[in-house]
């Protein structure tokens, strides 16, 4: 049977985001000002995709000059190369329905953001992250570069489109495999994980490394409801890790969401000093707990001498977990997360707000 | 770990990736041996210095805490704006591998007439390829960031061959890990595979882990630096086999 996609991967397919698209007023020449757009946004798609159908909309009071199009939410300029959902999930503590965000047609931030030519850009950056994630998994990019103009250019389509269907057809070429999932077993009896055709589909069995991108959001005072949260106003109060997660090894013993945290985020987990390896090899495991260890020793020395009354980590959590909108149980099966939750780049982007007081 | 990789069965097994640990201590040796080198050849390069970067709020942003920086490189090639004819270019080419000294003054006056770019070089750690990836940026002698079209032509023409037929897979702009800029980078898939032929003709000392991870480094650049027209001192390369 062939691989449909599981029931949770479909919704995710189908997540979308209402905007209401204002034209920014250094950018209307005539009177009265244009109606803001309304547009439904997909999740795993990205803002300059949307340009097509919000130009023409604004074009007639646009004053003259070249077009360069990009976002802005509450006057930060939106990084076009993360994926919407994500920009949503990260940037809207408590969602905001329609999400209101603000479209140039000048003045490109360029020392900000990356420049961005239309739909090739877009395009590019996609498959460069996809040739990322097939490396990190597979061990070499080779399916990926070996694909024909067709398969990649469906590829494309197919996520433009929102066609998963046609989607998981051209990427079963490129043997990314699925984790081997025993939950998704039970729930799906029907659906045959890629990992039944064999060892060498199995991500586990070459570098067991997953493609993980952490955006993290750091408060610096506790608050109750969401809705409380502290505006930003730059990328600098915004973390970013890009760094595979290792799975455990460990046979019979369940990698949760949770662990993988632990591995990005061990100081939030009051583990500093015991702080587990991204890596798989064993003999890597020891030399970087080691250098782990004296790393976060001296981060917590020079702390220290700040303000030697406070405790590094006493008052540092977790409040808020974000993956496609949702908000999973710490408990929950990672494998489950990373084969359901994935963007179609093939990483899993996770959204982490944090105090740390 | 590297060094049952160098026996018969290891080096086949080996997928020519490096460490977070072996990237900072080849990085580190790297920049001590170029100093070394152009101190003794009086070559009158800029050094590559390390800047370590402290994670914000106990935040393990990076495998490394630190990447490795060579600023204000000046690169002679824009001459090809004013119509050069070869012969002087041939002419300036010498002078340069005769001295290896900008202050040639028949080299100033050249450098006077025309535009001098200058370019920061960083060497970063990538924990998904787990290998080093170069970052680089041009500017103009006030700061102004140079745009694609002018890097192209300080590029080596062979670059500027592949510039134009993969455009989106060998030189983009990407944020840059530790600077959170766009910056301009070499794209790293494949680089490991490059790395398995480079070191497998290596001749290395079964013994010194410190030595492999810097001969690591200097095979890597040394065929990156020709990609970016980043000169590099020969004696680097010699030094390997003494």
């Amino acid at each position: 049977m062939e691989n449909e996609g599981t029931e949770a991967l479909k919704y995710v397919w189908k997540g979308a985001i209402p905007l209401q698209i204002h034209l920014h007023d250094s950018e209307v020449a005539t009177l009265p000002p244009p109606p803001p757009v309304l547009i439904l946004a997909p999740r795993i798609g990205y803002l300059p995709l949307l340009a097509p159908q919000i130009k023409p909309l604004f074009s007639s009071t646009l004053p003259p000059g070249d077009d360069t199009v990009w976002f802005e939410y509450k006057g930060l300029p939106l990084k076009w190369y993360i994926p919407t959902g994500v920009l949503f999930d990260l940037l809207c503590a408590e969602p905001e329905r329609p999400w209101n965000l603000t479209v140039h047609f000048r003045g490109y931030p360029s020392n900000i953001l990356a420049p961005c030519e239309g739909e090739d850009a877009v395009k590019w950056s996609f498959i460069n992250s996809l040739k990322e994630a097939t490396y990190i998994i597979n061990g070499n990019c080779k399916n990926i570069m070996n694909m024909s103009q067709s398969d990649q250019l469906e590829l494309w389509q197919s996520l433009i489109n929102g066609n998963l269907e046609s989607f998981l057809k051209v990427t079963s070429k490129l043997k990314l495999g699925a984790v081997d999932d025993d939950y998704s077993a039970k729930l799906y009896p029907t659906i045959k994980p890629l990992s039944d055709a064999g060892n060498t589909d199995n991500p586990g069995a070459k570098t067991g490394r997953i493609p993980v991108r952490l955006y993290a959001r750091i408060f610096t005072k506790v608050f109750d409801d969401l809705e409380d949260a502290p505006e930003i106003d730059s990328w600098e109060k915004i973390s970013y890790i890009n760094r595979p997660i290792g799975l455990d090894k460990d046979e019979g013993k369940c990698f949760a969401l949770s662990d993988a945290m632990k591995t990005l985020l061990p100081e939030y987990f009051g583990e500093g000093n015991n702080e587990k390896t991204t890596e798989a090899e064993v003999k890597e495991v020891h030399s970087e707990d080691a250098d782990d260890t004296k790393d976060v020793e001296e981060a917590t020395t020079s702390v220290g001498e700040h303000t030697e009354t406070k405790q590094p980590s006493v008052s540092a959590k977790i409040k808020l977990i974000r993956i496609q909108g949702i908000e999973p149980k710490p408990e929950i099966p990672f494998s489950w997360v990373v084969n359901n939750l994935m963007n179609p780049d093939h990483y899993l982007h996770i959204c982490v707000y944090l105090i740390h007081c | 770990m590297m060094n049952s990789e160098k026996s018969e069965v290891g080096l086949s097994k080996w997928d020519g990736t490096i460490s977070p640990d072996k990237f900072q201590q080849g990085a580190l040796a790297f920049a001590e041996k170029w100093k070394t080198v152009c101190v003794a050849h009086d070559h009158d390069l800029p050094n590559w210095s390390w800047v370590s970067c402290l994670n914000p709020h106990f935040l393990n942003l990076h495998q490394v805490d630190g990447y490795l920086s060579l600023e204000k490189m000046c690169i002679l090639r824009s001459d090809k704006i004013d119509g050069e004819t070869s012969d002087l270019v041939m002419e300036e080419e010498l002078n340069c591998l005769e001295s290896e000294d900008c202050t040639d003054p028949a080299s100033l006056v050249q450098q006077a007439a025309q535009q001098v770019h200058y370019y920061d070089f960083h060497i970063v750690y990538s924990s998904s390829y787990r290998i080093p990836v170069l970052y680089f940026r041009g500017y103009n002698s006030d700061g102004q960031t140079l745009k694609l079209d002018q890097i192209e032509r300080d590029l080596p023409p062979s670059s500027v061959e592949v510039l134009t037929e993969s455009k989106w897979t060998f030189i983009t702009q990407q944020e840059h890990p530790y600077l959170n800029r766009p910056w301009y980078t070499l794209h790293p898939c494949g680089t490991n595979e490059l790395m398995k032929l480079l070191m497998s003709n290596t001749c290395l000392s079964e013994d010194e882990d410190k030595v492999e991870a810097e001969c690591f480094f200097i095979a890597w650049l040394s065929v990156v630096s020709q990609v970016v027209g980043l000169r590099m001192p020969l004696q680097m390369a010699v030094l390997q086999h003494n």
